[in-house]
């Protein structure tokens, strides 16, 4: 049973409290009544991905065989190997599966395939591999009919799941960006201050939940568009605070230089967080995009001073 | 679009001299690259691919080849300044905290 307890976990490991600590003790964990006949599943030791498990599970019995994935979900751990043949044989064995269950079958999620070979595991374990679906989810029905179909095998990335990761992002770069904007609030200028907090909040919260919609496939593009479109308030409010129209113009190419390349960077290491970036795209876009991101911002710091200085000397 | 997309090439190479047909490559594609052919698997959707090497890895008869690696610009990024010579998220050791990949949670 998910318990209030588990909740609150599941809350925890969403805002990045002790990231690491979300963990369940390895080995063979037994659901309902299970008899040697009953099916098998393998599981991460990430709180999440494990009572992912047993809640979608729920009035099956079954054993469930939990890997140390140093709290990690699945698909990242089979990334980085630690849910693998080595670790999966090992728990077989530590766990005597083959005196459990009289038969040689384990459901494996699909996204533990990068780490896990079925060859080996069969060559030496004799277990086989049954890839389950990519969801959780969609085992009661893969039960009944022993087939995934072509939608259980594709991983999506939906509203839902991006909103999920959104505070994760915002707990790494807030306590930063607050302390930013203070400063240049209080030695330089609020409205400047506020536009580096909005820069960092599009980066953050807006480009999750509007990755697909906005245009071009980079996400160096997407950033610097959606960059440069949070930035069209302060340009009008810079308008509307009677500038002169030199003063205006330096003003609006400053902030389009100086803001959106600091969304674009923090959109462009949400390729990790996404689940449809390969890593040969995601390295043509650092080589592509990071001195462009570079330049613009330089050039920005530089229009800035200029403006700074030229005011100054106007008024004096 | 053509232009800004930096995802239209990558390291996937399909053998079809090699293939069986077994199809175990369509199972474990999360992103339904492969097709099933007449004869061999098919690159349905080459462009689809995320380089994760479950294919690979499964693959009975090393039909298929794929430079396999996390897609993820911060542990590029941190790699190139650390100089360290593989990219690994910064959620595998204990302790270092990072939002790179580790917060998915599809199962």
């Amino acid at each position: 049973m998910i318990t209030t307890a588990n909740r609150l976990d599941h809350f925890l490991a969403r805002w990045g409290v002790n990231r690491m600590g979300h963990r369940v003790e390895p080995g063979l964990y037994r659901l309902g009544n299970p008899t040697p006949a009953s099916p098998v599943f393998a599981s991460a030791n990430y709180t999440l991905s494990f009572d992912a498990l047993r809640s979608a599970l729920t009035g099956f019995d079954a054993y469930i065989l939990v890997l140390d994935t140093k709290g990690i979900n699945v698909w990242c751990a089979a990334g980085k190997g630690s849910f693998g043949t080595e670790e999966l044989i090992h728990r077989i064995e530590t766990a005597c599966l083959t005196d459990v269950v009289s038969h040689r079958r384990i459901i494996v999620p699909q996204l533990g395939a990068p780490g896990i070979s079925w060859m080996e595991v069969l060559h030496r374990s004799g277990f086989r591999i049954e890839f389950g679906p990519v969801r959780a989810a969609d085992l009661p029905e893969y039960m009944n009919t022993l087939t995934a179909t072509p939608a259980m095998r594709t991983v999506q990335f939906p509203l839902r799941d991006r909103i999920v990761l959104i505070p994760v992002e915002l707990v790494q770069v807030l306590p930063w960006a607050v302390v930013a904007t203070l400063v240049v609030g209080v030695f330089l200028n609020w409205m400047i201050a506020a536009q580096l907090l909005t820069a960092v909040l599009a980066g953050t919260v807006l480009f999750p939940a509007l990755l697909p919609y906005i245009p071009t496939k980079d996400f160096s593009t997407k950033g610097l568009l959606l960059g440069a479109l949070v930035m069209v308030p302060f340009v009008w409010l810079g308008r509307a605070a009677g500038m002169t129209p030199w003063m205006q113009a330096g003003y609006a190419i400053t902030s389009l230089l100086f803001f959106p390349p600091i969304t674009a960077f923090l959109a462009l290491n949400f390729t990790g967080a996404t689940t449809f970036t390969s890593r040969t795209g995601v390295r043509k876009e650092i080589f592509t995009y990071i001195r462009v991101m570079a330049g613009m911002l330089v050039t920005g710091i530089v229009l800035a001073v200029l403006l700074f200085v030229v005011r100054a000397g106007w008024g004096g | 679009m053509i232009i800004f997309n930096s995802y239209q090439k990558n390291t996937l190479n399909l053998d079809p001299t090699r293939c069986i047909n077994c199809g175990i490559c369509q199972t474990v594609c999360p992103h339904a690259v492969f097709g099933a052919g007449d004869n061999v698997a098919v690159l349905a959707s080459p462009e689809s691919c995320i380089e994760c090497g479950a294919c690979m890895k499964n693959c009975p008869v090393r039909a298929i080849t794929v430079e396999s690696g996390v897609g993820c610009a911060e542990a590029m990024i941190r790699q190139a300044i650390t100089g360290s010579k593989t990219a690994t998220c910064g959620c595998g050791g204990d302790g270092e905290a990072s939002s790179c990949c580790c917060s998915g949670d599809e199962k």
